[in-house]
């Protein structure tokens, strides 16, 4: 990280557009030589990143989820830690581009690669990682495998500083936060996109940061339960937000029309299941068929469409 | 209920366990795939599964059908197809292997003498870039195989379970679903019956490591299942780690109406399970 490299020139570029209201403290960012995500503010105080709609690469350093920050009074506390350890330095180098307070919370909202494996950057901060109660466990059963599976599309480079960091602080139900004058609302969801989905509301400012429990033009991914998800997403409308970080899509987006496609999508998807298990499909041809009209709404249908079909047939045989 | 009575079947068992005792070692090969076929891994796996017997080509005694690319690594169907005639004699077991998955035996499925299974299906859990193949052993103690390569799958899909409470909360629940033959021209009540067989369990593969005390969480999986018409055995099973959650097993038979059919299953821990249908001659 210590030559600047085309992608980061660009990328700072891109910060200085979009935070030009914010303080930044360019000197700071350039003695670092780290590179710094270009995050966006987004209200006041409430900093993030919109993660392309790729599948991880060694060229996007794994940065496909959105990934924010929240300045308190006292401190900050950073929402997903990014794809790779990579990510998770050109995050810690935006928020001291923005602030000196101390990252005090590192909050995960789920297991996936691209939201925790930037979480071995965080090390340094002495930031305390917050999860869901079920977070250790799923990554307990994960972990390895994900350290060996990404190595082919992340490359090794990448992945030599990438570790597995489980979260210490835990969420059952609701519990909040406060960094000083900033209360976050974290709370634990039933199996839905994962058995380990946790959300902030930030009350200030009325932000609501979803984690993977809505996802916009990259097509939602099946890891949980698809009749959890679908449970529970009157009770993800009935959260009183002003805006969304979505996992996936645009920073900000509006609240709850962001629920709306994926709504259908999983609507789609369930219903061409549940005819196929009663019609006695078997599911090898049945999950190819599943939800075919909805392929020109989503970004990588094709690499999780199917996927999604498969864990949705296995657990709706079960009703 | 016995599920280990002869000396390759010892061995398989021995083979399974072995292998998950090599964990570590074994998992970092087993998920460094790459996307070129190669059969070295299966090369040396051979001796220890079938000793010096020689394996045959399929010669349409057994064939197989994956997805080319494991979307869901947690669940992949696999399809097996049989065809005996009077020379090759009937059947009598098939080992499926994932080469590259840390335990390449998912199972061995041994059939009854006159069970008359010509299909048979489930799903597996494949780690990595991986040959599946499905070795058949015919009355006249002959191997025949038959492989298919299926890619590992990409971005966050994992070989684990996916909402961990709810398989514990519902263990060894069995769910049994006959479906009726449509085949033209054919018997009612003499004519194979179609059947899917789902046995709620988490089949733990034991090579999960908790990241905080760094201990691997014990196994639990099927080791034993029975599936029995009457008096009369249809198929059993020797299960591994590589069988999906929730194990699921859809094969057609030769029916006899009128009789129940029963299902025995143990797993690691000693658990037994098991569920009794009637089969009715109209679902025949």
């Amino acid at each position: 990280m210590s030559l600047p490299t085309r992608r980061s020139v660009l990328k700072t570029g891109a910060f200085f557009v979009c935070c030009g209201v914010a303080h930044i403290r360019l000197a700071r960012a350039q003695s670092a030589h780290a590179t710094v995500l270009p995050v966006k503010e987004i209200a006041e105080g409430v900093f993030a990143f919109a993660g392309a709609a790729e599948m991880m690469t060694d060229k996007n350093e794994g940065e496909i989820c959105n990934v924010s920050f929240v300045v308190g009074a006292e401190a900050v506390a950073v929402i997903d830690s990014g794809g790779s350890a990579a990510e998770g330095r050109e995050l810690i180098a935006a928020i001291r581009a923005t602030t000196d307070k101390p990252i005090r919370y590192l909050i995960n909202t789920h297991m996936h690669p691209d939201h925790i494996f930037g979480n071995a950057a965080f090390g340094e901060t002495g930031a305390i990682i917050v999860g869901h109660h079920n977070l250790p466990r799923a990554l307990a059963s994960r972990g390895d495998y994900y350290l060996q599976s990404y190595r082919e599309s992340l490359g090794a480079t990448l992945m030599a500083d990438i570790k597995i960091v489980p979260p210490t602080k835990l969420v059952e139900g609701e519990e909040q936060l406060d960094l000083g004058n900033r209360k976050l609302t974290l709370r634990a969801w039933k199996p839905a996109h994962t058995d380990n989905d946790l959300t902030v509301f930030d009350q200030q400012s009325g932000t609501f940061f979803t984690g993977d429990l809505c996802f916009i033009d990259h097509l939602p991914t099946m890891d949980g339960s698809l009749r959890g998800w679908i449970a529970q997403l009157d009770n993800l409308k009935a959260i009183a937000a002003t805006r969304a970080v979505p996992g996936h899509g645009p920073v900000p987006s509006n609240w709850p029309a962001a629920l709306e496609p994926q709504q259908r999508y999983f609507e789609i998807l369930a219903r061409d299941i549940r005819k196929a298990i009663a019609d006695g499909v078997p599911m090898a041809e049945a999950v190819k068929n599943a939800a075919q009209g909805e392929r020109g709404n989503w970004d990588l249908f094709e690499e999780y469409n199917e996927r999604n079909a498969t864990a949705a047939f296995a657990e709706l045989e079960w009703e | 209920m016995t599920f280990v009575s002869i000396n390759r079947r010892s061995r398989i068992v021995a083979i399974v366990l072995l292998t998950l005792l090599g964990t570590a070692v074994s998992f970092t090969a087993a998920a460094q795939g790459t996307s070129a076929p190669e059969s070295t891994t299966w090369n040396s796996l051979k001796g220890d599964v079938f000793g010096q017997k020689t394996i045959e080509p399929a010669d349409d005694i057994i064939s197989i059908e994956a997805p080319k690319r494991a979307e869901d690594a947690a669940i992949v169907p696999v399809d097996l197809h049989f065809k005996t005639d009077a020379k090759t004699g009937r059947l009598k077991a098939v080992t499926l292997i994932v080469d590259e998955n840390p335990s390449p035996v998912a199972a061995v499925f041994t059939f009854g003498k006159d069970a008359g299974v010509t299909h048979l299906a489930t799903r597996l859990r494949i780690n990595a870039y991986s040959y599946v193949r499905a070795i058949a052993e015919t009355e006249d103690g002959k191997l025949h195989m038959t492989q298919t390569f299926v890619k590992a799958s990409g971005g966050c899909s994992a070989p684990a379970m996916k909402n961990q409470d709810e398989a514990m909360a519902s263990l060894g629940k069995m769910k049994l679903r006959v479906f009726p033959s449509n085949a033209p021209g054919t018997e009612p009540m003499t004519r194979a019956t179609e059947m899917q067989l789902m046995i709620r369990h988490p089949n733990n593969s034991g090579l999960q490591m908790d990241q905080i005390t760094r201990y691997y969480i014990p196994a639990h999986f099927i080791q034993g299942l029975t599936v029995s018409q009457g008096d009369r055995l249809i198929m059993s099973m020797e299960g591994g780690i590589s069988i999906s959650e929730d194990p699921n097993f859809r094969f057609d038979f030769d029916a006899k109406p009128g009789e129940d059919v029963k299902v025995e299953a143990a797993d690691t821990k000693g658990k037994k399970f098991q569920d009794e249908w009637p089969l009715q001659s109209s679902s025949l």
